[in-house]
Parts: C-alpha cells; structure tokens; sequence
C-alpha cells in the first residue's frame, strides 16, 4: 500500500530536542477497581500537527488513555498538558479537545446538520456562523447532499464522515479518533484512510487515533506508540518500529517475524555472530551496541528478507534448510511455511513475479533459505 | 345395499382423515397454527371488547322504561310485518344540555391531567435513578415500584383513609409534634384525590420512563460532554427528546384511567371532586338510567379516544415522512 504523501519538514518535530510538545503525558496511570491497572505510568510527546496513532491488541490500554485525554476518564495519578497548561482536572465539556467515537455516537433524534452544529451552539456564535461553519463542515468531509437526513437514514460510511465533520467543526487544537475505520468494510476502509490523512493535513489539527490494526497504523501515522498491559513498549515512525522493533512483542504485533533464540558467540565491531539451536549455520547480524559473549539475544528476521536459495551460500552464515509445509497464495505474494530441521517453522514471502497459478515450490520441497546480515535485528532476550 | 353403501361410507371417512392430515400438516407447517395464534387476541378483542361496546352503544340509543332489562328495545316488529328501529338520540341532547355532564367532564380531564403531570414531575427522577443505578441495584428498586400491585389497589385507597381522616395518622403525628391545634380536613376533598391518583398510578409512569432511559446510549452523553455541553444542558437537549417516548407512553397509561376513575373519588373526593366515573355509577345503579348511563360512557370513550387517534395519526406522519 502507498503512503500518503506528507510535508517532510514537518516530521522533524519530534527530532528536535529543543522543540515544545503540544501535548506531554507525563506518568499516567489508571487504575480500575483498586487492583486492575488499565494504563500503567504512561509518559509521552506528541507534537503539532501530528497524526500520532496508539496500536495495541484490545484491552492493552490505548482507549482508556485516549478517554482520559478527552477527560471521560479520571487519571489515578499523572498529568496531562496541553500547550504547557495543565487540564488533567478540566471536564471534558471544557477541554480544546474532541473525540469522534468509535460507535460514532450521532445524536439520533437530529439531522446531520444538528448533529454537526451542536458543539458550535455550546459556543457564543451567531446563527449566521454556525450555518457557515456547518456548511463548510459537510463540505470537508463531502456530506453537503445529506444535511437534512437523520443518522439513521446514513450508511456506515456517511455516519463516519458526520461524525468526523462533528468533532472537527468546533476547531478543536487535538482530535481524538477511537477506532475510526473499524466499523467499515474492507474498500471503504482503505479509501478512507487516505482522506482522513488528507482531512489532517488540510486542517492542521494534531490526530491521535487509537486502533488495534498495524496496517491501518503504519499507513497513516508519522508516529506510532506500541502499548501492551497499559504500558508503551516502542515510540516511534511506521518504518522505525518495523524495521528496529525494540523487543520481541512488538516484532512479533507489527507484521510477521521469524524468531531465533541463541546466544552471542562472537562480537566484531558492529557484526555479532550468534549460535542458534534452531539454525545448523552461525547467524551474523549488523549490531551497532557492543553485546558481551554469552548474551542470551533474540534474532528477528522479517518473511520478506528472506531468500529462497538453491544451495547453502558458500561462506557457510545465515542459512537454514527446511521443507515446504503449506503454501498460501495471495495474488500478488506467497507465503511459505517452512519447517526446518531444528523443529521450527520459518515464514518466508516471495513475490509472485511471473504468471503462473503457483509458485515455484509445491508442497514436501525441501528448500534452503538465506538472509543478509542486515535483514533482521537482534533483540535482548 | 349395504354393500353399495359401504365404499361411500369409507370413502367419505377417508376424506375426513384427508382432511385431518391436511390440517396436522399445516399446522406443522406453520400456517394454520400461525393463523390460531393471530386469531386468539382477536377474537378475544372481538368478544370481550367490541361486543360491549356495541351493546353499550344500543343502549344508549334506547329510552328508559320500566322492564326488565330497563329500556326500550331498539329493533321491534310493528304488527307482525314491519320491522322498526328506533334510535333515540335525546340521551345524548340531554348529556349536552345538563350543565352537570358537562362540569363532570371538564372536571375529570383536568383533574386526570393534573395528576398525569404530577406523575411525570414525581416519577421522571425515580425513573432516572433507578435506569442509572448500578445494575445489580435496578432490579430491587424496581421490585419496589411494582411491590404495592401485590395489594388490591381497593385494599391501599382504603389505608389512605385511615392515614387521612380527622383523627388520623397524619393528623394525630402534626397534633402530637404540636405543629397544628386543630386537625386538618385532609380527607374528602380534591387533595386527597390528587394524591390518591398520583399514589396509585405512579408505577405505570415510572415502568415505560425507565424502559427507555434504561435503553440509551449513554456515549451519547459523552459525546454531548465532549462537545462542551455541561450535564444540566446534555440532559436538556439529548437524554429528555430521546426519552420522549417513555414519557407519551407512561402519560396515556396514567390519563386514560384516571380520567374515568371511579374508585378513587367515591373513597377519598368530597362533595365538589365531581369526575365522571362516579357520575355514570349514580345513574347506572341510583336511578337506574341505563340509557343515560350508556351515553355517559360512549361520550366518555369519544372524549378519549377521538384525541389519541389524531395525535397517533400525526405520529405516525411524522415517522414515515421522507421528507423531514
């Protein structure tokens, strides 16, 4: 999928170490019922103008961090800034914050218009500038046909659009979105990920979205924080948390990998040569930490760094040879499981580059795969 | 003879079990058990509801006379051929000229609609607060707003005289504390029908207020909330139009009733709490004008339901048109 083209310079806020963040969480934590910790002393940056997105699986967390910062939920303890002020206290009636909810939560018994216009009647404005500010509202977000219609009388797709034209008309300095995309199928869900980037990019509002799926994540964020059990695991852009995943759950939660446990054997400059029960051959990985000999090390390989090899290359490093197990045909890629000798089971992607109705390999076809020693990462057990 | 006879004989048996498969057939099928089961409440309504009422309204077209039953028939042979009906329609004109029917309506309306706001105004917050409470807690609340039903209404308009009369309960506690010298004439009057009615029908509001407000969405709320609407107003603007339904339903179960309540003025009302429910016993059985009685009740249900079918028609305009 393509990345949606966006402003270079404006990916450099949060490089900056001089720079204010428009929104510091600092030690958020929330805990239910005495016992149960929903969001463990969580500290985060998020700077403006930013599409930041929190990913996890349901129940890590990431949706009571959101309700606390729309102020639906108290913090146990920590703070919450918004432009160096402190609304941790505030009332989410009085927060510069909106949230588009991810039941969309349109009041039923009023129209699209209503519904759009209700947070700008909360505010002193003049009839003549609500209907401009709704028009323009419903005009963003290509609704401008359907004013008069109820939300029942709405698709699931147009009862999105409302939603986001209703927590975007008060102007808000951060918009909150919780699981915007889920409740759309698959096609809509994909178009609409380009327009809510395009919406963001047009009204310069900081996002924070809240989803369960990478995909959705990796596509639209500049920055996106990993969170498991109420903690953030890994803070960073799509391409960072991919390519340098900083531990084995979030390897593991964004995209697929393959994983190697062993240990450090030998460590020369930036090259560490690890011994893996799994793998017959030495593994060699790019490392740029020293890492003493004898470290127990996770080594994360990704299924499309890995090669499908005629023979085992002649320096006898990062190789393995395994047999064909079940093939699964995408279209434009396949998917091989591989089971090696050492009793595991390797992924690996090939892309289907000529036409045929399958793949280079069949089934029971014992194969050797190679990787480069830049292909993976190697993780701290 | 008999011999020929025989295979007609089967064959009209054989018919018959023809037939009875036929019918087992499809009521295992479903269309003839689906029409029994849509054929019972109506016939019910039939035999139990339209029935009487149409007997009531040949009565009232009829004049009183000393018989038994006392009025006149309404369809008589004239000499044997001709076969006259006679309608007498002065019930009705009389209805109309008395002062007194007139004065009963207007009264039991007003006082029907007054106690049906009072309900509302006492049983809107109850409701609120029982579809708010913690869900293990609902179900007891509940169980205490139904809990009167286990006594006979007749049994609690009888304990409320005790509780009001001269040297009742109420009045013996305010002498007693020393807040009054004399006792207060609580009972027999318009107060203590108000209350009577509020105190009997205060369940029928509560139930459908807190079946819809036990419904909504609360996000709805949050969302209100997050668009920078304070709770008092959130309330205002989405918890009340959205609960609009529970509060038409709980109002026409308490109306309805309460404008013909019989029980409830005859017990507790004085000589000036004059309703038309106790206006029809004193014809039916003092003077024992059926027909009268008769045109008093058809009035009756003219005054209530000629209102319900205009606002249910207007409803029903308004939720089907495309337009809006």
């Amino acid at each position: 999928m393509p990345q949606p083209r966006r402003d270079p310079a404006s990916l450099e806020s949060w490089q900056d170490p001089d720079a204010r963040p428009f929104l510091e969480i600092r030690g958020v934590t929330k805990v239910f019922d005495g016992a149960t910790y929903a969001v463990d002393d969580v500290s985060l940056k998020i700077f403006r103008g930013e599409f930041f997105s929190l990913l996890g699986a349901s129940g890590c967390g990431k949706s009571t961090l959101l309700r606390m910062l729309a102020g639906l939920e108290r913090c146990t303890q920590g703070h919450i800034l918004i432009e160096d002020e402190d609304i941790t206290d505030l009332p989410p009636f009085e927060r510069p914050v909106n949230m588009m909810f991810q039941s969309y939560a349109l009041f039923p018994h009023m129209t699209v218009e209503q519904n759009v216009a209700f947070g700008l009647r909360q505010e002193k404005l003049s009839r003549q500038e609500i209907r401009t500010r709704v028009g323009e509202m419903l005009e963003l977000v290509r609704m401008t046909g359907f004013a008069r219609r109820k939300p029942d009388q709405l698709s699931g797709g147009q009862r999105q659009r409302v939603a986001l034209a209703r927590s975007l008309a008060k102007q808000p300095k951060l918009l909150l979105l919780d699981e915007p995309l889920g409740a759309l199928d698959r096609k809509l869900r994909e178009s609409t990920q380009f327009e809510l980037v395009n919406i963001q990019e047009r009204v310069g509002t900081t996002f924070i979205m809240v989803t369960h799926d990478q995909e959705e994540a990796m596509t639209m964020s500049t920055r996106l924080a990993v969170m498991d059990a109420g903690r953030i695991l890994q803070v960073g852009t799509p391409s960072e948390v991919y390519e340098y995943p900083a531990n084995r759950f979030v390897a593991e939660f964004i995209g697929a990998a393959n994983l190697f446990d062993g240990r450090v054997a030998s460590a020369d400059g930036d090259r560490v040569t690890i011994q893996s029960e799994g793998a017959p051959s030495d593994i060699v990985m790019h490392h740029p930490q020293p890492l003493a000999i004898g470290t127990p090390v996770t080594v994360a390989l990704r299924p499309e760094k890995i090669r499908l090899l005629d023979e085992p290359p002649p320096e006898d490093v990062n190789w393995i040879r395994g047999t064909v197990r079940e093939i699964g045909y995408l279209g434009d890629v396949s998917i091989y499981h591989v089971g090696t000798e050492g009793g595991l089971t390797v992924q690996v992607q090939v892309t289907n580059r000529g036409r045929r109705t399958s793949g280079p390999l069949t089934w029971d076809d014992v194969v050797c795969l190679g990787w480069d020693a830049d292909a993976g990462v190697v993780l701290p057990a | 003879m008999t011999a020929a006879r025989e295979p007609v004989l089967t064959s009209g048996r054989a018919s018959l079990r023809r037939r009875i498969d036929h019918g087992v057939k499809s009521l295992a099928q479903g269309r003839l058990g689906r029409t029994l089961v849509i054929a019972l409440p109506y016939a019910w309504l039939l035999l139990f509801l339209l029935l009487p009422i149409l007997i009531v309204l040949k009565i009232s077209f009829s004049e009183m006379a000393l018989a038994s039953p006392p009025y006149t028939p309404m369809l008589q042979w004239v000499e044997q051929r001709t076969l006259s009906l006679s309608l007498h329609l002065g019930n009705y004109a009389f209805l109309w000229q008395d002062p007194l029917y007139m004065a009963a309506y207007l009264n039991s309306l007003k006082i029907a609609a007054v106690s049906t706001v009072l309900c509302l105004l006492i049983g809107y917050p109850m409701a609120y607060a029982i579809a708010r409470a913690p869900s293990g807690w609902r179900i007891v609340l509940l169980m205490l707003v139904i809990l009167p039903f286990w006594t006979s209404f007749l049994i609690r308009v009888y304990a409320w005289i005790g509780l009001l009369q001269g040297n009742g309960l109420i009045n013996h506690l305010l002498l007693s504390l020393g807040l009054i010298d004399q006792p207060l004439v609580l009972l027999h009057s318009n107060f203590a029908v108000y209350l009577g009615i509020v105190y009997s029908y205060l369940p029928f509001m509560i139930l459908p207020l807190y079946a819809t407000l036990v419904r909504m969405d609360l996000t709805l709320l949050e969302a209100a909330a997050d668009l920078g609407s304070p709770p008092w107003k959130s309330f205002l603007t989405v918890t009340l139009p959205l609960s609009l339904p529970g509060v038409i339903a709980g109002s026409l179960l308490v109306f309805i009733p309460a404008v013909g309540e019989f029980v409830i003025p005859d017990l507790l009302g004085g000589p000036d709490s004059l309703m038309i429910g106790k206006v029809l016993w004193t014809e039916f059985f003092s003077n024992r004008d059926w027909p009268v009685a008769s045109a008093v009740a058809i009035a009756m249900l003219l005054v209530i339901l000629v209102p319900l079918l205009l606002f249910q028609r207007v409803e029903e305009r308004e939720t089907t048109d495309p337009t809006r």
